[in-house]
């Protein structure tokens, strides 16, 4: 009987530490992530189908919320100037795209273009938010928008001629949206492409995530990859231990805003279009909440968080739309992300975080 | 005498330096005007029809940045809780100076709710103030959207179908207030040389600026006040912080309600999904533009803001089409503007507030080193 007890004692403890660490809002949304997919057949949805799309969405996005980890880490906080590193990408491949690149090639040339562009960038970003310490999140949501308005000037007047990127009638100024079809559509996706009835994995896709993954994890890993966690967890400390505060949290910077080009060029690639203007606009709000949905906070993420995240974030957006459809026919996914996100954005601000310098 | 003229040089480098935003408008302004070839007339209208229309606006963010929470980005909350209360207003068919008065009325429960969310989650947040409250006012449009697009005519009764969306519930993208349309600024409306004044709205306006002094002089202004300068000192002194600030926040979102209806009944329609979207954007960038900073804010700056930033408004499409020849640089410009003056306006306040604290050190070092130099 005292051994039933204690061990129903042991169950609850280990249920509530798992919940505590856990916490609440990822709970209601695992919870719900599993509803929509116990749901989606019984409303007569396919559900091969619908796992292939949350693959391929996760595909799309996971580097962009990737490049939420080395600013986190070095304690700038969640990255909401990410347009920043957007625009950069979309430099490297309307450029990549002007200098006649095709196939294969425009995708590679593009990410090569858009480096020096995001290095310079996220140095001007780095330097800014260096002079800045302590008010990082909000600046970063104005450098994002005014840099994409400011970019929405310079695509119309920027020297690009290409006839299927430019306005057919005037001759200048990009396309809001470009198409890239004979350029890098699907390049990484089709790679190694494994498809089972309706299941279709973008195994290229998900490796070259897996890669980057990698690289960040082993870079987390280094002298300076360590250094720069000290940095985010204890600037007063890591100054005493002899490391450079102000030059890690610029490194971070310029990694955070590379992996931010090299993600708009991954979505891109999945997606088939080139998306100019306004569009980089909002695209740092999704990206920050999947990272917190995946368990990061605002000084804490790790790259299991990311894939955890990436999934949950584009289960929920991706499955939400089919099922309530079939279900009540009445579309309120739109808003159902919209509270999701932000409600997960505001939690995660709320939480009380280690005393900052 | 050199002396005296070092002096004179550093005080006007010192003006310049803290009206640099103002006087970088100014300058902007100037050089459209010939360009754009309005006559003055044209601008002068413009400049009163929207002071009537955005003033009270942005007055509702004084009093936030007085209690030190900053640019109060929530004031979207209250622009929200006006729109709902129009909608009721306008589908109980109640027109004219009583709806708009019946509107603010209504809007003022909602407003209150609203406010007291917002002050709470701030409160949770302290430090970080703006941002969540940027947050908040994201999250919090989802909510509207749930309640106005899903849940006004299914479960919250909507009675004319006019404004309901065709497929029975829901309400339609916009709303029209013909019948109310700039029924506050037609009353008393003086013509001066074909200037419209809207006497009425001006009065409320200077009413509302004269509550706001007058505000600043009671106690609870000056609790605010105490806990935007220290809230640790004035917690010391027995002021209760938290209620304090969910105060000043719900004082801000019931203004910004009443200042949307004001702002709604002088355009005449309202775009019931996005008409809240942009508006604490603008309204802080005004204010930000009249000189106002995170910390400080008079209502002079707001006077100040709204003729430089809506003159820029109205100036720049025509100036960019005229200078580049395409009219969607002057419209990207002026969002350029608008958003690179906020941030411009965050970074200045962010290094002086680091450049006081390093100064506080640096007295505190040389103080303590004084008083070791007189133990010894």
């Amino acid at each position: 009987m005292s051994d039933l007890r204690n061990a129903g004692t042991g169950w609850q403890e280990r249920l509530v530490s798992a919940y505590k660490s856990f916490g609440l809002p990822r709970m209601i949304i695992a919870g719900m992530l599993v509803v929509l997919l116990i749901a989606a057949p019984l409303v007569g949805a396919n559900f091969w189908m619908q796992i292939t799309n949350v693959i391929n969405r996760f595909s799309w996005n996971s580097v962009l919320v990737l490049a939420m980890v080395p600013m986190v880490h070095s304690g700038c906080g969640l990255n909401f100037g990410l347009p920043l590193g957007i625009i950069s990408g979309l430099l490297g491949a309307t450029i990549s795209l002007e200098m006649g690149f095709t196939g294969p090639m425009s995708f590679v040339m593009a990410i090569l273009i858009a480096t020096p562009f995001a290095i310079l960038f996220g140095i001007g970003y780095g330097w800014l938010l260096n002079k800045i310490k302590g008010g990082e999140m909000m600046i970063a949501t104005y450098v994002g928008f005014s840099s994409v308005s400011f970019m929405c000037m310079m695509w119309l007047l920027l020297p690009y001629r290409k006839p299927d990127m430019v306005w057919g009638y005037a001759g200048t100024g990009l396309r809001t949206t470009i198409s890239l079809e004979g350029y890098y559509d699907q390049i990484l996706a089709k790679f190694l492409q494994i498809r089972i009835g309706s299941l279709v994995i973008p195994t290229g896709s998900l490796l070259f995530f897996a890669f980057l993954a990698f690289l960040m994890w082993a870079f987390l890993h280094t002298k300076t990859g360590t250094a720069m966690t000290a940095v985010g967890s204890n600037p007063v400390f890591a100054k005493a231990a002899g490391i450079n505060v102000d030059k890690m949290r610029m490194l971070s910077v310029v990694l955070s805003t590379w992996l931010a080009a090299i993600g708009i060029l991954v979505y891109q690639q999945g997606f088939g279009f080139i998306q100019l203007y306004m569009a980089p606009f909002n695209m740092a709000l999704p990206a920050v909440s999947a990272i917190l949905i995946g368990g990061a906070s605002v000084n804490k993420a790790s790259i299991a968080n990311v894939i955890i995240g990436t999934i949950l974030f584009q289960g929920i957006v991706t499955m939400t739309p089919t099922v309530m459809n079939n279900a009540i026919h009445m579309d309120i996914s739109e808003v159902l992300r919209m509270v999701v996100s932000n409600g997960m954005i505001l939690y995660a601000l709320t939480r009380k975080t280690e005393a900052k310098s | 005498m050199n002396k005296k003229q070092n002096n004179a040089s550093g005080r006007l480098l010192n003006f310049l330096g803290e009206n640099s935003v103002p006087i970088m408008f100014v300058i902007i302004v100037a050089i459209c005007i010939p360009i754009s070839g309005f006559s003055p007339k044209f601008l002068l209208n413009e400049i009163i029809t929207r002071m009537g229309r955005n003033v009270f606006l942005i007055l509702s963010l004084l009093i936030p940045i007085m209690a030190g929470m900053g640019l109060n980005f929530g004031m979207t909350l209250g622009a929200m809780a006006g729109e709902i209360a129009l909608i009721f207003v306008s589908d109980w068919q109640i027109w004219g100076i009583p709806g708009i008065i019946l509107a603010m009325i209504l809007s003022i429960p909602i407003s209150v709710v609203m406010g007291i969310m917002c002050g709470k989650i701030l409160n949770a947040s302290k430090g970080r103030e703006m941002i969540t409250s940027y947050i908040i006012s994201f999250f919090t449009n989802g909510l509207y959207q749930l309640l106005v697009l899903y849940m006004m005519g299914s479960i919250i009764p909507i009675i004319h179908s006019s404004i309901k969306l065709p497929r029975g519930y829901g309400i339609r993208q916009t709303v029209g207030l013909l019948n109310m349309r700039q029924s506050l600024d037609n009353l008393l409306a003086l013509r001066i040389a074909g200037v419209k004044i809207p006497v009425l709205t001006f009065i409320i306006i200077a009413l509302m600026c004269l509550v706001i002094v007058w505000f600043r002089r009671t106690k609870l202004g000056q609790d605010m006040r105490a806990v935007g300068q220290d809230m640790e000192v004035a917690r010391d002194a027995g002021i209760d912080v938290e209620r304090t600030r969910i105060i000043s926040i719900v004082i801000s979102t019931v203004l910004a309600g009443f200042g949307m209806i004001i702002y709604l009944q002088n355009m005449g329609d309202m775009a019931t999904y996005s008409a809240h979207s942009q508006i604490g954007m603008f309204c802080i960038a005004a204010l930000l533009v009249g000189g106002a900073s995170v910390d400080r804010a008079s209502i002079g700056n707001v006077f100040l803001g709204v003729v430089l930033f809506h003159l820029m408004f109205i100036l720049a499409p025509t100036a960019g089409a005229k200078i580049t020849g395409d009219t969607m640089i002057g419209e990207y410009f002026r969002v350029f503007i608008s958003y690179g003056v906020i941030t411009v306006a965050l970074v200045m306040y962010e290094t002086k507030k680091r450049k006081a604290k390093a100064g506080m050190g640096h007295l505190l070092e040389a103080a303590q080193r004084e008083e070791e130099k007189a133990n010894a």
